[in-house]
């Protein structure tokens, strides 16, 4: 286990920033990292993936752990935990897609610690909690040194492992705008188990439907490229169109083409894609039923 | 780098006090205080057997630092019941069968009991939802579901433990 750092538990935000804040001269080795739920961060001080100098403990900021679900749209603090969103009837009824992410997502010790932030900076490209929040247009607040700022979770990742923060930001909340009338979202998890298992493809769908054609669409995928991605093109294709099984099928052959899944040991590279177009076609297929 | 602090924990409704450096686990710590009835499996969260109840929510201990309970009501196995006077679940797990070689039991019985705090009359597929962070290698979970269904009827007055 990484043993050479300081722990600081954080009385408050302003206190977790200054903390967070890189000191002049502590160049290279990462200086200081956030400690959220721990259910990543301290997997990785034990297996010396991650060396920091300084851990800053989040746990004691009450003030980032709310949901919010309403008019406004769907709203939460960095540091709800999983188990906040599995307990959300309100959000079950708003967002199945981020309320099946939640039922999936390992087992109960580490839904009650982990939280949707920490889900986020981890950067894994099988985050769970990351295509449903793509599909739901979630952006994401970033508090700093330089101020507060908001970045679509769409841009947030530049390539595997590694996002837009500057050193020393911590995300605070995750906003995502009101659903219209005619509107649904989906997510599927296929894994080894139902329970408790990585994620091999992960995909997730959100439709607005208006006078029997799509508005609009979102798909997001996971587990097949070095960052978990929106499919464009296929939202592209959908967009205006009235979702015949043609159309979908297309729609779920172009997200596929948007994967760039590896061979691991839970599946192989073939496998995934041809997984995220028989998921695309029957998420798209259940949403646009489901809008009626 | 001085980074051993003195701390204390309440651990089943007693203060202890100890002296750990900030990367020492709240299992190791529990384990190094006597409290053996948190076992220790994987120490990265696949398995549960480290499960304790933080403040009523249980947590695997491999994945808290030993700083971070300071402040929070710790329960452990034996903080739910004794040999003398058993937890309904502890009871169930017993008469039912639902222990082996037992190395899972503590965890299970943890995780078991976080689930009947906030749903005291669960479904099969909420006790397997709630369960599935612990593994056991040696009963195949169906006792193990049994017992835990059997003690919530217990626990909300509906039957007894067979
Ligand atoms: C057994 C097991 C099973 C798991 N199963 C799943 C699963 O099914 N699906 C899944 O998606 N994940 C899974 N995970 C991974 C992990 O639980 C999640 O990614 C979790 O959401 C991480 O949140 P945390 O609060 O524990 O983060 P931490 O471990 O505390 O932190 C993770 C990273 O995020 C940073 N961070 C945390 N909070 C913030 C913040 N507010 N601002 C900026 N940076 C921050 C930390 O510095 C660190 O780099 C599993 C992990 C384990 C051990
Ligand atoms: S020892 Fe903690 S989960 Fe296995
Ligand atoms: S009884 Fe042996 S591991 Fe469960």
């Amino acid at each position: 286990m990484h043993s050479d750092f300081d722990l600081h538990l954080a009385a408050d935000l302003d206190d977790a920033l200054a903390s967070l804040a890189p000191a002049a001269g502590e160049a290279g080795r990462p200086a200081a990292m956030a400690l959220a739920g721990g259910t990543n961060l301290i997997v990785d001080l034990r297996g010396r993936r991650a060396r920091p100098r300084r851990l800053v403990g989040i746990g004691r900021l009450e003030g980032l752990r709310w949901l919010r679900v309403d008019a406004g749209g769907i709203a939460m603090g960095a540091r709800t935990t999983v188990t906040d969103l599995l307990e959300s009837p309100a959000l079950a009824a708003a967002a199945p897609a981020l309320h099946g992410a939640a039922r999936v997502f390992a087992g109960q010790m580490v839904r009650n610690a982990a939280t949707v932030g920490g889900n986020i900076a981890c950067g894994s490209p099988a985050a769970d909690l990351v295509p449903p929040l793509m599909a739901l247009d979630a952006e994401v607040v970033l508090e700093g040194p330089a101020g507060t700022r908001r970045v679509a979770l769409a841009d947030f990742y530049t390539g595997y492992k590694a996002d837009v923060r500057a050193a020393g930001e911590l995300i605070t909340e995750i906003r995502c705008p009101p659903r219209p009338a005619g509107s649904a979202n989906l997510f599927y998890k296929l894994a080894r188990r139902q329970g408790d298992a990585i994620t091999v493809v992960g995909v997730a769908v959100a439709l607005e439907a208006a006078a029997g054609r799509c508005r609009a669409a979102r798909i997001a995928l996971g587990a097949v490229a070095p960052v978990p991605l929106r499919a464009r093109a296929a939202e592209a294709l959908l967009a205006g169109a009235t979702l015949d099984a043609p159309a979908i099928a297309r729609a779920a052959e172009s997200a596929a083409a948007a994967a760039s899944p590896i061979d691991d040991i839970r599946a192989t590279a073939g496998y995934r894609r041809e997984m995220v177009a028989v998921l695309t076609r029957r998420l798209l297929t259940r949403a646009w039923q489901a809008i009626g | 780098m001085s980074n051993e602090r003195r701390i204390t924990l309440e651990i089943n409704g007693a203060a202890e006090t100890t002296s750990v450096p900030a990367h020492r686990t709240l299992l190791e710590a529990l384990r190094g205080l006597g409290h053996v009835d948190v076992k220790c499996g994987c120490e990265k969260g696949d398995c549960g057997a480290c499960a304790v109840l933080l403040d009523g929510v249980a947590v695997d201990s491999c994945l808290t630092l030993a700083w971070q309970a300071e402040g929070h009501a710790i329960t452990t196995l034996a903080g739910l019941g004794t040999p003398e006077r058993m937890h309904p679940l502890q009871q169930a797990f017993a008469d039912l069968g639902a222990a082996q070689c037992g190395y899972c039991t503590p965890g299970m019985i943890i995780a078991a009991e976080s689930l009947l705090r906030r749903v005291p009359d669960p479904s099969e597929d909420e006790i397997r939802v709630a369960l599935s962070g612990n593994l056991c290698r040696c009963t195949g979970y169906t006792k193990i579901f049994d017992a835990v269904a059997a003690a919530a009827a217990v626990m909300s007055g509906k039957g007894d433990a067979r």
